[in-house]
């Protein structure tokens, strides 16, 4: 029976080998090694709760109108019944209501569009804090990076195709937002919605930007993500025997199949058990798009919380200063353009640059496989952490009417305070993360050092009582040594030995700076002899 | 607690004052490594949540076959968590099978294998360098008698997507008259209408501390473009205690016994401005708090907004029923680069300050 199999299995093999050169893919990817972390699945979730996103999608197209054809609801929701409505919207009451099983294959879209675009920000956050950016992976942080924001404008953009009166209002803020562009504003807005807000067009053609365009870059930029991931290897974090000339870790097939896989599955069903058990986006209890009503405590999908957060932030007056200016008759409205354009630009391009501007204060120019610790890159992990803290302050200020009912606090002091927050908490993080590192490098130093405090107190024969220490492992220590010094660049200095200033001086200058700011303060590991000393000193 | 091993001597640790990696730790055997029994526990383990996975499918089949779901909403919630629930089973049982596979019976213990530097060798770049300019000669662009052929097809290729992107975005904004923003529907004796039945609204129906909800009259009855309309020519009504209403200079015949009308569009990015805290005379942006005081022109005490809301200069016509004056002295909404400009509005709009 085997050999039988074997024959078929052979027979197929060779069938389709002479006729695309499998083999050699096969020999290539079959026994790639990948390193094992939990962290290294965040990327595979975004990966994954995308197939979702697919899967479910396609259901969804099946039924869902994309028209802004007024219709009068006869459906079988009761309290809709002869309401006005836009076809995009009937046909989503429809899906939910009259198609068995649509519903939970819609609550399924939406919160695998909601954990798609937090595993891609967390899977980002982990490259960040591991430098996993470095030297060979550059193009791909931006390749990734345009993938976050195109998970944005895929959310965004499907976020507003029902057709409801949540997601008409948000709809209704782009347009303010796209309107505050000097110059071209105004014609922005035209060309997105055909005409004036809100148009007859927008939801056919957000639905081609949402079923084609959109997804189409992303897995194609999803192809070229990978591809780089295979042709660079994994990183990994530090240990022993990991080197940034080698991998370590267990072959593709069978064993990243089965993980990898399975895990695929396991997202696909959490993702179902959340959408059984929570709604999401109950657009029935909303109604269909009308440019008059709102309602207080309604906030988009999360990812765009930051922006929201932005717009309420920014004061329109700053004391009797105006923030709208009118410059030679013509209108600067910066309450708008700061929050909502300037500053998400100046945040993301910082983001996407940040490779190169590190690499910039390192001149470092070597391949870097063996990942970070954050610990070990003290000015990086702040950094990092002030970015985010900043995100959480836009964030919360995005939510602040639901902040202010749940603590009964006032609604214009959580703003208030915000708006000293925005600038205070980033810098405050970043000094007290910067803190902690050197404090967790000075543990470690210690630990090498002096070991594991065992709590076993022992008395000499002399009286005198010392707590005993156990001795790391050369593994432990390995950890805490393996990622050596950096020092801040030296530079040739400014005048050459004729006294002429040289080129690009001031550049290096620049440099200079920005490497100091980096590693000027830090804490060296300890050095084999500091190590022998110390041992001394304890026998 | 550590699994590493530990036979090395310390001299080893580190040669020459550099420290030394102490290669891949030490692999310790699980016990489905060792224990045939386990193995075969682990084995039937996989095969029980594989086993789960088809109940589940099942499950899922038997749900969507024998569970009617009616217009009552407790019936599509029950259909919706049977779904999920089952559609969960189906999933994770294969999920965490093959994960539990993995970890139990597939090798765990990891190997090695060594990178290659992304650059390309010596060699093999000069090959390449070769070829490009064997290619380069072969094509005839590296001769400088060719500058017009390469000026011309640079040239041609770059403006030859006009063709397609002209036309495209040329069609997409409709007719661009982007002047439209400078006028809703209302005009010199339109009514004022409730939103959303259309019904009038006498002045005696207005009483103090109420707000109406406000359209134009025969907005409803629109063919086309209701919605349109409707985004800028939303109003509230208001009365206030004529005492504590603070007339704006140069309005003041444009409210009616402290019955006074704002569009409801915010000037910020707007939402419409729909709360009212009658105590305060305060209107409320519910989307990113503008706050306006109604009273005093509705000027911007709080929030992201700059503007005061645009006024509609109202009054009584002989039947009693409310009525606009005019259309609103300036464009409603959100500002824009050239909102000042154009002089189209009845009357050129008055920067006016924050007091």
């Amino acid at each position: 029976m085997g050999a039988k199999v074997n024959t078929a299995v052979a027979g197929t093999s060779n069938w389709v080998d002479e006729r695309t050169t499998i083999g050699g893919f096969v020999k290539f990817f079959a026994r790639k090694l990948f390193p094992d972390h939990w962290s290294f699945m965040l990327g595979e979730i975004a990966l994954y709760s995308f197939l979702v996103l697919v899967i479910t999608g396609i259901f969804l197209t099946a039924f869902f109108v994309p028209s802004m054809d007024i219709v009068h609801y006869e459906g079988e929701f009761a309290t809709m019944h002869g309401v006005e409505m836009s076809k995009a919207f009937e046909s989503t009451l429809v899906t939910s209501f009259q198609v068995p099983g649509g519903m939970l294959v819609r609550q399924m879209h939406h919160w695998s569009a909601l954990l798609f675009t937090a595993a891609i920000v967390t899977h980002m956050a982990r490259v960040f804090f591991t430098g996993a950016f470095r030297k060979p992976r550059e193009i791909n942080w931006l390749v990734g990076f345009t993938l976050m924001i195109l998970s944005l404008a895929a959310g965004f953009t499907g976020y507003s195709l029902p057709d409801d009166v949540l997601s008409g209002n948000g709809l209704r803020i782009i347009d303010g937002v796209v309107k505050s562009i000097p110059l071209i504003g105004t014609y922005i807005s035209y060309w997105l919605f055909g005409g004036e807000f809100p148009g007859e067009v927008l939801i056919p053609r957000m639905f081609t930007a949402h079923i084609l365009l959109v997804p189409g870059l992303i897995l194609g930029l999803i192809a070229v993500h990978l591809f780089l991931v295979f042709l660079h290897k994994h990183t990994q974090y530090p240990g022993g025997g990991r080197k940034d000339t080698n991998v370590v870790g267990l072959p593709l097939f069978p064993v990243y199949m089965a993980k990898a896989g399975g895990f695929f599955f396991v997202v696909f069903g959490v993702i179902a058990l959340i959408a059984g058990l929570f709604t999401i986006n109950p657009v029935w209890n909303y109604g269909p798009y009308d440019p008059s009503p709102v309602s207080a405590g309604t906030q988009p999908d999360w990812y765009i919380l930051f922006i929201d957060g932005g717009l309420r932030l920014m004061p329109g007056w700053i004391g009797s200063f105006p923030m709208e200016w009118v410059i030679g008759g013509y209108t600067l409205p910066l309450n708008i353009l700061i929050p909502a354009v300037i500053l998400p630009g100046l945040f993301f391009t910082f983001l996407a640059v940040y490779p190169w501007l590190e690499a910039l204060a390192t001149g470092d120019r070597g391949e870097r496989h063996v990942l970070d610790r954050p610990r070990n890159v003290p000015v990086r992990t702040g950094i990092g952490v002030g970015l985010i803290s900043f995100y959480v302050v836009l964030v919360i200020e995005g939510s602040n009417d639901i902040v202010a009912l749940l603590f009964h606090l006032s609604l214009n002091d959580i703003t208030l305070l915000n708006r000293v927050l925005i600038f205070a908490l980033p810098i405050l993080s970043f000094l007290i993360t910067r803190r902690i590192c050197y404090g967790l490098q000075r543990k470690d130093r210690e630990l090498v050092l002096h070991g594991h405090e065992t709590g076993r107190i022992v008395r000499h024969e002399h009286g005198e009582y010392i707590e005993v220490h156990e001795p790391l492992s050369e593994q432990e220590v390995w950890l805490r040594v393996q990622h050596g010094d950096i020092a801040p660049l030296e530079i040739e200095p400014e005048f050459n030995h004729r006294g002429v200033r040289r080129k690009g001086y001031r550049f290096d200058r620049f440099r200079r700076r920005l490497s100091r700011f980096y590693y000027e303060q830090r804490i060296q590991p300890v050095t084999p002899e500091e190590y022998e000393a110390a041992k001394h000193a304890h026998h | 607690m550590s699994t590493d091993e530990k036979q090395h001597s310390p001299s080893e640790q580190h040669v020459d004052g550099e420290w030394v990696d102490p290669g891949v730790p030490y692999h310790r055997p699980r016990r489905s490594d060792s224990d045939p029994k386990a193995a075969k526990r682990a084995e039937r383990q996989v095969a029980a949540l594989f086993g789960v996975s088809i109940l589940g499918t099942i499950a899922t089949l038997v749900v969507y076959f024998t569970q009617n779901q009616t217009e009552d909403v407790e019936s599509i919630r029950l259909v919706n968590v049977l779904l999920g629930i089952s559609l969960c089973f189906a999933m994770l049982g294969i999920g965490i099978g093959a994960v539990h596979w993995a970890r139990t019976l597939m090798r765990d213990h990891e190997m090695v294998e060594e990178r290659h530097a992304m650059r390309t060798s010596d060699e093999s770049r000069e090959v390449a360098i070769q070829y490009l300019k064997d290619g380069a000669e072969d094509s005839g662009l590296t001769t400088n008698r060719r500058t017009l052929l390469k000026g011309s097809l640079i040239t041609a290729v770059a403006i030859a997507p006009l063709a397609v992107l002209v036309p495209q975005i040329g069609n997409m904004g409709g007719d661009w008259n982007v002047a439209k923003f400078r006028h809703t529907m209302w005009a010199k004796g339109t009514r004022l209408a409730r939103d959303p039945d259309g019904s009038l609204i006498k002045a005696s129906d207005v009483t103090i501390g109420s707000v109406f909800h406000v359209i134009p009259d025969g907005l409803n009855e629109l063919e086309h473009g209701k919605l349109e309309e409707k985004a800028k020519a939303i109003v509230l009504l208001i009365r206030l205690d004529p005492r504590d209403l603070n007339l704006q200079p140069g309005k003041e015949d444009w409210s009616f016994d402290g019955i006074i009308a704002y569009s409801k569009i915010c000037t910020h990015v707007g939402c419409p401005v729909a709360l009212y805290e009658q105590q305060t005379h305060h209107l409320l942006c519910p989307c990113h708090q503008s706050t306006f005081d109604v009273a005093n022109g509705a000027k911007v005490v709080f929030g992201p907004a700059k503007r005061p809301l645009p006024q509609l200069p109202i009054a009584v016509d002989g039947e009693g029923y409310i009525v606009a004056q005019s259309d609103f002295h300036e464009p409603v909404g959100p500002s824009y680069w050239d909102r000042l400009k154009g002089g189209s509005s009845p009357a050129p709009s008055t920067e006016e300050g924050h007091a």
